[in-house]
């Protein structure tokens, strides 16, 4: 039950920092949204999102800041074991399945259907 | 003979007439409390057309044809259509004037376009220019969406301050001959810019111009608010329209009852969520020439001050940073 707790509250802190930036200052969704992967990617390159997904589960791991999270990580392990150029060929390897999966999606939708709004 | 009036108003004299109106609006604007108003009503947003823009057309043309065929108008008669609307290159307009196929002046005000296409055409016909003019204006809620903010399949959350861009199009007929309400007076705003860098706040970046062009119109003119029976504003919204009480006040104009803003009247806020309230084009549009030309007709309303406001920015602009230019119109309809 504890974990349900903890995933409960951490995620929603995350929509209520989403929330205040949205409505207090003049940032955009796109600069909320990118600045949410920053975040998550400094933290995790600091080795301390790996710590707040132990401690809220789901809570951590759903918002956009586990995806910046994922591309510090990998761009670290690679780089651990190839150096420099690790960076670069690393940044993708844990997020791949979900860019993938984005523009596979994207692309049978945009056969699907023709949006004019 | 017409003449300028202090610094930025012209009298038209002999004074055209306002001889035909019609207003087409969206399915939002038919269930608010003037809906019954309304010439037309769309109970859908894309009038059986493939996009918003093109649903927009339809809506100006239709609204075009109801005011020449009221008053028995031929398009022979028309000597220029005045048309101007939300979009880039003001494309409703320029395809609308297409299918028209008469004389056309594109004007671009934004949202002060009602009060554009109004001055001019009178100015027109005051001038001995023009027997018939056709002046016209529209706004799309969806088209104008994806153009100024977000596609509308995105599903983007407004801020409260927003306002929403009234669906509609609004057309008359200004005639040297004709019958009341006559287009008696112009007072032409000054672009102003107050710094104001927040695209869903137009209100408070519109209402020092509105302020501005209303002071002008009193002092050139010489009147007060209370010379008019109805004083309003076109899409200034429940921020801008306090801001606009305010600095009238420091300028020792006190509005009253008499006074009202377009994008409060549009919708029922307590039902319909429209944020600061309705807005664009054809937020003055569908109000002053369906629901306030019906009152001037009934004789309610005698003598109704219209001022116009629009924002001149871009989202290229905006993009880089740069503040909110605003104008405002006035028109003065006497029975």
């Amino acid at each position: 039950m504890g974990s349900y707790l903890t995933a409960f509250l951490v995620g929603g802190l995350f929509c209520l920092i989403g929330q205040l930036l949205f409505d207090l200052t003049p940032f955009t969704p796109g600069h909320i949204l990118s600045g949410f992967v920053v975040a998550g990617g400094i933290l995790g390159g600091l080795g301390l999102y790996d710590k707040l997904i132990q401690f809220a589960g789901a809570g951590a791991s759903l918002p956009i800041a586990s995806f910046g999270n994922a591309l510090a990580k990998g761009a670290m392990l690679e780089a651990a074991r190839r150096g420099v150029i690790g960076v670069l060929t690393g940044m993708f390897e844990l997020t791949s399945t979900g860019i993938t999966a984005a523009i596979i999606f994207s692309f049978f939708m945009a056969l699907l259907f023709d949006p004019k709004g | 003979m017409s003449k300028k009036a202090g610094q930025q108003s012209l009298l038209l004299d002999p004074a055209p007439f306002l001889s035909s109106a019609a207003t087409v609006a969206g399915p939002m604007e038919g269930k608010g409390p003037l809906g019954g108003d309304f010439d037309l009503v769309y109970g859908d947003l894309r009038a059986s057309q493939k996009s918003f823009e093109a649903a927009e057309r339809k809506m100006l043309q239709e609204a075009c044809s109801l005011a020449l065929e009221k008053r028995s108008f031929n398009l022979a008669d028309i000597d220029y259509f005045l048309s101007g609307d939300l979009l880039n290159q003001i494309t409703v307009s320029g395809y609308s004037a297409a299918a028209l196929g008469r004389p056309y002046f594109g004007l671009y005000g934004a949202c002060s376009t009602l009060a554009l296409v109004l001055s001019w055409g009178g100015i027109l016909v005051a001038g001995g220019f023009a027997c018939n003019v056709l002046a016209a204006t529209s706004s799309h809620h969806c088209s104008a969406e994806r153009q100024f903010r977000y596609p509308t399949e995105y599903g983007f959350r407004r801020p409260t301050q927003a306002q929403w861009t009234v669906t509609g199009a609004a057309a008359a007929v200004i005639s040297a001959a004709g019958e009341s309400p006559r287009i008696t007076a112009v007072t032409i705003g000054k672009v102003i810019d107050m710094g104001e860098k927040d695209s869903f706040n137009l209100g408070a970046a519109m209402a020092p111009a509105a302020a501005s062009t209303m002071i002008l119109h009193f002092q050139d003119l010489q009147r007060n608010p209370r010379y008019y029976d109805l004083i309003v504003t076109g899409d200034l919204g429940q921020v801008g329209a306090k801001l606009l009480r305010q600095l009238l006040a420091r300028s020792g104009y006190f509005l009253e009852q008499n006074y009202n803003d377009c994008g409060l009247m549009i919708y029922n806020p307590a039902v319909q969520q429209v944020g600061a309230g309705g807005s664009g084009c054809a937020c003055p549009g569908v109000v002053v020439l369906g629901h306030l030309w019906r009152r001037m007709k009934s004789g309610e309303l005698k003598k109704v001050l219209v001022i116009s406001t629009g924002a001149l920015h871009s989202t290229t602009t905006l993009a880089q940073g740069d503040t909110i230019p605003a104008v405002a119109h006035a028109v003065a309809l006497e029975m």
